[in-house]
């Protein structure tokens, strides 16, 4: 078939979302890399290259900076013993094989250790001298039992891919990876329940999954290498939250050991259990801080055969939510994703791309809607009865409809690439963040109005701001405010820190919608939690991790 | 002239995104999944809508399909991109029509719609075998132009500019003619909603085999479908040497 030559841009997709993997790049002389500078802001989808930008290669993990000396602040715990060959060989006695222990202490192993001490930011990098990975339960038992009587600081690490430095050390903190424990233990046909390894990757799960005709109920850009237990430990978001809800809720069991080496079996296999405290959501999206989970047991949902997917066009902000009250009155249980992006990101994206947009006027605002369902007929005749509403009442301008499988691709490009070619001018300061649906698109708006204040942003190289855009996902009210920059400045960072933190507090959103806390957002809990709740965690945190050697100087 | 009346015949098939599964009585494949226009049919209505909006004199640009029930969505898309009317000939279960019999049928719309140009895709993705415009053009004893990356009408006669092996070549040739056409020549559109709705109350006739009297009956038989061997899996060697031994294990060295 010689159709492959026009058709390769739907596989684009896979490719545009998948992140390379960082470890194999060669070394090259090291340089700092500051990229997003002092703030707490992610380059994500990119990777920070040797000069700070994102526009080369990843750095090589080498060239990032210290944590400890970019927080000096921080100092290391004393009460933390220091590693000796004695505590090496211990390791290696009951994990056996070479390649299972990662020895940095008794000889130069660098180049092996680094890709686990620095994080996928190019921001954060430790001083690990010894990496772990264990291939059961067991083991992850006896090595936190050994660790936590010989007083030895750990931190669990899963496919390494977070935003906010959670999973790499900030000192010698041992590094316990799960990538060997990737076996995937049952699947029941009927009730849709998987139970699985914590290391096995999130794209290898759903592809099993695929073969049975389900699907994981969580899907993100870096599926090809995170792992299913840093995902859970993490409480990912992602792109099917909007329909299959979070890992709160699809997460029906796990099993996690505790720092004195117990373990906790609560694989459950049951949607209903109301018997007391249901302690493992302490583990979900705890980050790791009072255990390790090793496995979980989660529900997934039959895998929709009939997709849909529509690309609209709309004058205001207002428009846009009153399209979505539509779709969800009109689509009901079909609607599977509801993405907004405001023009300018769209016009960046056409920019920086080189791509036609789907529709040849220009909008203010544009939104992505995708239908998932069982019957394509039933679906399709939803979908028009909604597109006809929309159109009609003049809620949306314009809007195209996905005819085949390559124009969903083409169109779910125009929202998945958006991250991407953001970078295109340098960088880009990246939020994540929660804000009631009314106020979403206000802080944008704000922010712009702030850096335009400053003369910070314009179109000429005098300017570091290239735009203030905003998209993400409407359906969660999760925005992601975008800055894209020319070069790094002081300037424009000071603009933007504290004062979106505290535009965000004063609407009791979250300053942390899908990303999570780490050390990036470590100074900047209080602005979404208060007092009560940080003792309560605090609280939790000292019960189950008296010592305290469970992923220390993190948020908590 | 009053204008160009264009014929684009469509069809119905697997996504191209879809993997196609042999079904278990290995008589086919699995249809039970997701259907769309055969992508070079896309090219076809795209071409006849461009010639139209270059101010090329078009009077009708007409959209036929011939399959199941559900090849009217096709026509329906394909009129949400610009055609004016369709014709569903309606396929029932057993009736599959071969490239001759399709080439028959269209013959006959030619003749009863007085078409003077045909354009059509090279190939169906599904069967892939690339004939029925040739044979259309043999039928008709009209010129032919197939593989089609550039068109160009000016009066009544046609510039084609087609892509061969090492190269282009350029024909011209005068109306009317059958055209196929190939990936390079434009990029579809999307079907926006407006277009959409306005192709809903376009008119698209319904007809049956019956009513062009033909001999469509199958001349091939189809034993058996099965899938390809699955590819066996590699091995890793260590080093040059153990490469080096290995090929010679196989013989390739």
């Amino acid at each position: 078939m010689a159709t492959s030559y026009r058709f390769a841009a739907s596989l684009r997709r896979a490719s545009l979302t998948s992140r390379a993997p960082a470890r194999f790049q060669k070394l090259r002389p090291a340089s700092q890399v500051r990229w997003t500078g002092n703030t707490s802001a992610t380059s994500e989808p990119h990777q920070p290259d040797n000069k700070g930008t994102v526009k080369g290669a990843p750095a090589p993990a080498k060239a990032v900076k210290f944590t400890s000396e970019t927080y000096p602040e921080l100092q290391r715990n004393s009460k933390f013993t220091n590693l000796t060959q004695e505590h090496v060989d211990w390791f290696k006695n009951l994990l056996g094989s070479e390649s299972a222990v990662i020895d940095g202490l008794s000889k130069d192993a660098s180049a092996d250790i680094e890709p686990f001490n620095s994080d996928w930011m190019r921001k954060y990098r430790g001083h690990a001298k010894l990496v772990v990975k264990p291939q059961s339960t067991e083991e992850v038992s006896k090595i936190l039992k050994y660790c936590n009587e010989n007083m030895l600081a750990v931190v669990p690490q899963g496919g390494n891919t977070g935003l906010v430095g959670g999973s790499v050390p900030v000192f010698d903190e041992i590094v316990i990876n799960l990538a060997k424990m990737d076996k995937i233990r049952s699947f029941d046909q009927v009730s849709g329940i998987l139970v699985a390894d914590a290391g096995v990757i999130l794209e290898v799960a759903d592809n099993y999954l695929a073969e049975k005709k389900h699907i994981f109920p969580l899907d993100l850009g870096a599926k090809g290498s995170c792992q299913i237990g840093g995902n859970v430990a993490t409480n990912a978001g992602g792109l099917r939250l909007l329909r299959y809800g979070s890992l709160h809720g699809n997460v029906l069991g796990i099993e996690a050991v505790l720092p004195d080496g117990t373990i906790v079996d609560d694989l459950s296999k049951l949607r209903k259990n109301n018997t007391g405290y249901d302690i493992k959501q302490l583990f979900i999206g705890g980050e790791g801080t009072i255990g390790i989970i090793t496995a979980i047991s989660i529900l997934c949902p039959q895998r929709s055969e009939a997709v849909n997917v529509a690309y609209f066009g709309l004058e205001s902000y207002d428009k846009a939510q009153e399209a979505f009250r539509e779709a969800k009155k009109y689509l009901g249980e079909i609607l599977s994703a509801f993405e907004m992006m405001d023009g300018r990101s769209q016009n960046l994206f056409k920019k920086a791309s080189g791509k036609k947009l789907p529709l040849e006027e220009e909008h203010p605002f544009y939104c992505l809607i995708e239908t998932s369902g069982s019957n394509t007929d039933h679906d399709s005749e939803k979908l028009q009865n909604f597109l006809e509403h929309v159109m009609e009442s003049g809620i949306v301008s314009d809007g195209v409809l996905a005819q085949d499988q390559t124009q969903i691709g083409e169109l779910w490009g125009c929202r998945e690439g958006v991250p991407e070619h953001l970078g295109h001018w340098g960088g880009v300061y990246k939020y994540d963040l929660s804000i009631p649906i009314s106020e979403m698109y206000d802080l944008v708006n704000a922010t712009r109005e702030r850096l335009t204040k400053a003369g910070l942003v314009g179109d000429d190289e005098s300017h570091p701001a290239v735009d203030v855009v905003g998209y993400g996902h409407m359906g969660d009210a999760n925005l992601h405010l975008n800055v894209p920059v020319r070069r790094y400045d002081k300037a424009v960072e000071k603009e933007l820190e504290p004062f979106v933190y505290e535009w965000v507090q004063k609407r009791n959103g979250s300053i942390s919608a899908e990303h999570g806390l780490g050390i990036a957002k470590k100074p900047f809990i209080g602005y979404s939690r208060n007092g009560t709740f940080l003792k309560l965690m605090k609280q939790i945190k000292d019960l189950y991790d008296p010592n305290g050697i469970m992923n220390p100087y993190k948020y908590i | 002239m009053s204008g160009l009346r264009i014929l684009v015949p469509v069809k119905r098939v697997i996504d191209y995104a879809v993997k196609p599964r042999v079904n278990r009585t290995q008589t086919g494949v699995d249809t039970n999944v997701k259907h769309s226009m055969n992508p070079f049919d896309e090219l076809s209505i795209e071409e006849a809508v461009r010639l139209r909006e270059r101010k090329t004199p078009v009077q009708e640009i007409l959209a036929f399909s011939a399959g199941p029930a559900k090849s009217a969505d096709i026509i329906r898309t394909a009129m949400a991109m610009g055609a004016d009317r369709g014709i569903h000939v309606q396929c029932n279960e057993g009736e599959e029509l071969e490239p001759l019999g399709v080439a028959k049928l269209l013959k006959k719309v030619v003749e009863g719609e007085k078409s003077d140009l045909v354009i059509l895709g090279k190939q169906s993705i599904d069967d892939d075998a690339a004939q029925t415009g040739q044979m259309l053009a043999g039928l008709l004893g009209w010129s032919q132009a197939t593989q089609a990356s550039k068109v160009q009408i000016e009066g009544d006669s046609v510039t084609v500019v087609r892509e061969v092996d090492g190269g282009v070549e350029t024909l011209k040739a005068k109306l009317p003619m059958v055209i196929t056409t190939d990936l390079r020549l434009n990029e579809p559109r999307y079907a926006s909603l407006p277009n959409i709705m306005k192709a809903k109350k376009k008119p698209l006739e319904k007809k049956t085999l019956k009513d062009y009297g033909l001999d469509t009956a199958p001349r091939l038989k189809t034993v058996k479908v099965t899938e390809p061997p699955a590819r066996k899996g590699g091995v890793k060697v260590d080093d040059v040497d153990g490469m080096i031994s290995k090929l010679k294990e196989l013989g390739a060295l």
